[in-house]
């Protein structure tokens, strides 16, 4: 018939149209900028913006001979390595208090999620204020339980970069427990009763049924919170932004703080920076990948 | 046997309560320091010892804070439209139909979600004033949205996948047209997912911070988002503290009620399409 063809054409356009604005969305907000990102850590680039021509690797050269870079990328493993196991850690242990059945349980959840609603940059200026050498509600409690002198150098946490890292990943643990604790809790709340009180028949111990039933069944929650908390980790602004900024020097920064700074001073640069935190993404995206299923999704 | 079991959850309710205390701690402290005198931020104590309401009014008359609330909520308000009306179909398609490029669509939807706008600011920050739309306001729109995308596809994916075709196709057999069966019978029903959506893209949105940075540093203080203004009240040797949490008491309190409705469902948006 004549009207099958445009009618199969029609039909092969139809995922298209409906699927349309998301893809251009996409490509504006995701993939175009990471082209502009890519092509211009290959310019030299002015301090207004402008464009002086393509300079060949000059940029990434410049950027491996900074003395600050090598600290910085330890750092941040430092960074993404501690706060990543802290979180998990101590995630483990709410979500098996939370699972709990106890009078007012619900309002107790609503509690463990207000640091996921605030702003990390709200929370971050909270803890640099409660820090202040002076009057910071955390350095009044120490100074009461006679840890701290007020206004030494001691209470002064954040001017020193020994101290300040540690709160700062203190911070960033605070602000991803409430997610993680959710991620774990809903895995949790999949495993059927009735794995437990077999195990229970079996006699298995509270920390043996945890290790070999819990934990393997939770494993797929675990694995997605890692993967999420390691990106969010990695490319985590505001804490560090708000508390030090990334000073004194760089002695507090990680990748991302050093590449916005270097932003200020040669574009070119920050955007080889950018590149280089980019390609860690990709590499930790694809190991994550790699160890799913994610193919069978793609071929169904 | 009772009695060990009451005790047992006297225990984990102590401990539960005491967690969620600690959790909210730092927040009390916003309303703590908002409400103190000058004078009284200077002391080391606590708790006020006056109370004030002077750092809020203060914002409002002189601060002109009312002018970057209202920029965050053209922002937040802006891209939660956008991610919705854009993730409301392809959700939708996605859940009904099988088709070539729909595994590889979903992938894409899900490498949004893994690359965050920190990894390519730089790119996000030249491609968009290149693009001269003259306000970073209509910038942070697009942008937040197609950030907060993947969250919304997966969500509203899920809530689609869960409604029986038979009642789309009951519908359509008494004559309704597939757009209106969509409009009329499948969103409806949806409502939880497109709330939820809604909710978490408004409030990302809302907070988001180093972007709204970057494009609104050439705009005037005025029209800045909320997070940028209350970055400013921060300075190199002193801080306005009373200034910055009255500022951040308004920044955080309508948020953190907004996130409450949502708990329930929170994790399905952010772990359904790596799960899946």
């Amino acid at each position: 018939m004549a009207m099958t063809r445009g009618r199969l054409i029609l039909r092969r356009a139809e995922p298209l149209l409906w699927l349309g604005p998301a893809l251009a969305l996409i490509i504006l907000v995701v993939i175009w900028p990471v082209g502009v990102m890519i092509r211009s850590s290959f310019q030299h680039i002015g301090g207004e913006g402008f464009v002086a021509g393509y300079n060949g690797l000059e940029n990434y050269r410049h950027l491996f001979h900074e003395p600050d870079l090598v600290p910085v990328l330890w750092r941040s493993v430092i960074w993404v390595l501690g706060v990543v196991a802290g979180t998990l850690l101590i995630s483990f242990g709410l979500a098996e208090l939370f699972h709990q059945r106890f009078p007012g349980r619900r309002l107790a959840r609503w509690a463990l999620i207000v640091p996921w609603a605030a702003s990390v940059m709200m929370t971050a200026l909270i803890f640099r204020w409660a820090l202040d050498p002076n009057n910071g509600a955390i350095n009044l409690i120490l100074h009461r339980l006679g840890l701290v002198e007020l206004g030494s150098n001691r209470a002064s946490w954040l001017g020193d970069p020994h101290t300040a890292l540690p709160w700062m990943m203190g911070v960033a643990i605070f602000v991803s427990l409430p997610f993680t604790t959710y991620a774990i809790l809903s895995g949790r709340q999949g495993i059927p009763d009735d794995v437990y009180e077999a195990a229970a028949l079996d006699g298995a111990s509270g920390w043996r049924t945890y290790l070999n039933i819990t934990l393997p069944l939770i494993r797929p929650a675990i694995i997605v919170a890692t993967l999420i908390n390691v990106i969010n980790v990695f490319n985590s602004f505001p804490i560090i932004w708000e508390m030090t900024r990334g000073g004194p020097g760089y002695q507090t920064s990680t990748s991302t703080i050093y590449m916005v700074d270097l932003k200020q001073s040669n574009v070119g640069e920050s955007a080889a920076m950018s590149v280089l935190n980019f390609s860690v993404v990709i590499v930790v995206v694809l190991v994550y990948l790699a160890s799913t299923n994610w193919k069978e999704e793609v071929r169904r | 046997m009772t009695r060990t079991v009451s005790v047992r959850t006297v225990l984990i309710a102590l401990a539960a309560y005491t967690i969620a205390f600690l959790f909210l701690l730092p927040y009390l402290e916003i309303v703590l320091t908002a409400v103190r005198t000058p004078d009284d931020l200077l002391k080391p104590e606590l708790f006020p010892r006056h109370f004030t309401l002077s750092n809020f009014t203060t914002l409002w008359s002189g601060g002109g804070l009312g002018n970057n609330i209202a920029v965050s909520l053209e922002i937040a308000g802006g891209a939660t439209l956008l991610a919705l009306l854009v993730a409301i179909p392809a959700a939708y398609y996605t859940a009904r139909h099988s088709f070539r490029g729909r595994g590889l669509f979903l992938l894409l939807v899900l490498a949004t979600q893994m690359f965050q706008p920190a990894a390519m600011l730089v790119g996000l920050q030249r491609e968009f004033t290149g693009l001269g739309w003259g306000s970073a306001t209509i910038s942070l729109v697009v942008i937040n949205a197609g950030f907060n995308l993947a969250f919304a596809v997966w969500i509203l994916n899920a809530f689609f996948s869960s409604i029986p075709v038979e009642l789309e196709e009951a519908a359509q057999v008494d004559g309704l047209s597939r757009l209106s069966t969509l409009l009329r019978i499948t969103l409806p029903l949806a409502a939880p997912g497109i709330v939820t959506a809604l909710i978490f893209t408004f409030v990302a949105a809302w907070n988001e911070f180093l972007v709204a940075l970057t494009l609104s540093l050439g705009s005037p203080a005025t029209s800045r988002p909320l997070p940028v203004a209350i970055d400013g009240y921060v300075g190199a040797y002193t801080t306005d503290w009373g200034h910055l949490f009255a500022a951040g008491l308004v920044a955080t309190v309508p948020v953190i009620v907004l996130f409450v409705f949502i708990e329930r469902r929170l994790v399905s948006g952010l772990t359904a399409g790596a799960v899946k």
